[in-house]
């Protein structure tokens, strides 16, 4: 009989990160493969499929999140370097930075503000519960920074991070399309408004479209992680104030 | 060997910005710190390392690998998710799209009316 060998295997399978850690990187490869495949095209994002198959395949196997996630965690990891990563193109963008840095201030703090306001604010209108108004609040900002601000105000961290990854695919599929229908044609506009509003995903779309897009998108992704740490514990005590949950 | 100095270098900086911030208690989270302070570095020595840039590069081509696990984290949460999916759905779908319209008029607008005071190009609106 096999069964007994097949069953030890999975048995120490199932307990290794190696096997969340290789089936995420395999699953992305393929995901990855079949947007380039669709001519990038922002429907086939490689985020969406590969999220979709690992909750099947995990699904299927009875495997729980945190059994995966010990594999998992190795890639989820590498956010934090990322992020700190990111003070490279925001450097050798400086000097365009340098020239635009009252416009991208501007936008910056009306983009942050009006993300974490209008979020609370819906979420609070269509009968959402405090808990899902504070995990939604941070939720243009990028997964690390966004789950530390999350527990700070009193939202679930965790449920942050996937709605997080949300934000990040509803900006790349629309985003495009919607700079189309407003008429904005500029590169450095539309870097802004995807960095601002769907940080590392829209970021990895932007620069898809153009380079000069992705580093204002990176730009923009960095900027607004630090404005919104700094603002939206303050916005939070000032909704609270105006309006009453 | 490039890439591991980098990888070290970028590692460093976000520990460094981890203790920091812990040690004078910045609602700022530890690697937003440890960037701002690597970018201050760069300013600084005038040009970006050879091997902080190879391996800042590798890191942000591959940024949407970085957040699969977390979206897989989704089905931790179905159940709540279910529960309030209206609310969920609705105030992220509009938020986000209400952020993106609003930010890119602005910034439209305002590069319009600051970074313009010497016309470099025709615009055709003036």
């Amino acid at each position: 009989m096999n069964e007994p060998g097949l069953k030890d295997i999975w048995v120490y399978l199932s307990t290794s990160p190696l096997l969340g850690l290789t089936i995420t990187l395999v699953a992305y490869g393929l995901a990855y493969r079949l947007y380039l495949k669709t001519n990038s095209n922002p429907l086939a994002n490689p985020v969406v499929t590969s999220v979709a198959m690992l909750i099947i395949l995990l699904l299927a196997t009875g495997t729980s999140y945190s059994d995966y996630f010990e594999g998992g965690q190795f890639v989820h990891f590498l956010l934090g370097p990322a992020t700190v990563a990111l003070a490279v193109p925001l450097y050798q963008q400086f000097s365009r930075l340098r020239q635009l840095w009252l416009p991208v201030t501007i936008s910056l703090f009306c983009g942050v503000v009006i993300a974490a306001g209008s979020s609370i604010g819906l979420a609070r209108l269509l009968g959402g519960s405090l808990e899902i108004q504070m995990s939604l609040a941070p939720k243009s900002a990028t997964a690390p920074v966004a789950m530390g601000i999350s527990e700070k105000i009193g939202g679930l961290p965790s449920l942050t991070a996937v709605l997080v990854v949300i934000t990040g695919i509803t900006g790349a599929v629309l985003g495009t399309k919607l700079f189309e229908l407003i008429r904005v044609r500029d590169d450095t506009a539309k870097g802004i408004a995807m960095g601002v509003a769907a940080h590392g995903i829209g970021t990895a779309r932007a620069f898809q479209v153009s380079s000069q897009m992705g580093a204002f998108s990176g730009l923009a992704m960095a900027l607004s992680a630090f404005a919104t740490a700094l603002l939206v514990p303050w916005l939070v005590d000032l909704l609270e104030a105006w309006i009453p949950a | 060997m490039q890439f591991l100095n980098g990888i070290t270098l970028l590692l460093v900086y976000q520990l460094v910005g981890e203790i920091t911030v812990r040690l004078l208690g910045v609602p700022i989270p530890g690697p937003v710190l440890g960037m701002v302070m690597l970018f201050v570095t760069l300013m600084i020595r005038g040009k970006a390392p050879e091997s902080v840039d190879q391996a800042s590069t590798a890191l942000l081509s591959h940024l949407s690998l970085l957040f699969v696990p977390a979206g897989v984290g989704m089905m931790a949460h179905f159940g709540r998710i279910a529960d309030e999916w209206v609310p969920i759905t609705l105030a992220l779908l509009l938020s986000t799209i209400i952020t993106m319209v609003a930010t890119a008029l602005i910034m439209q607008v305002t590069t319009r009316w600051f970074a313009k005071p010497v016309s470099e190009k025709e615009g055709g609106d003036e």
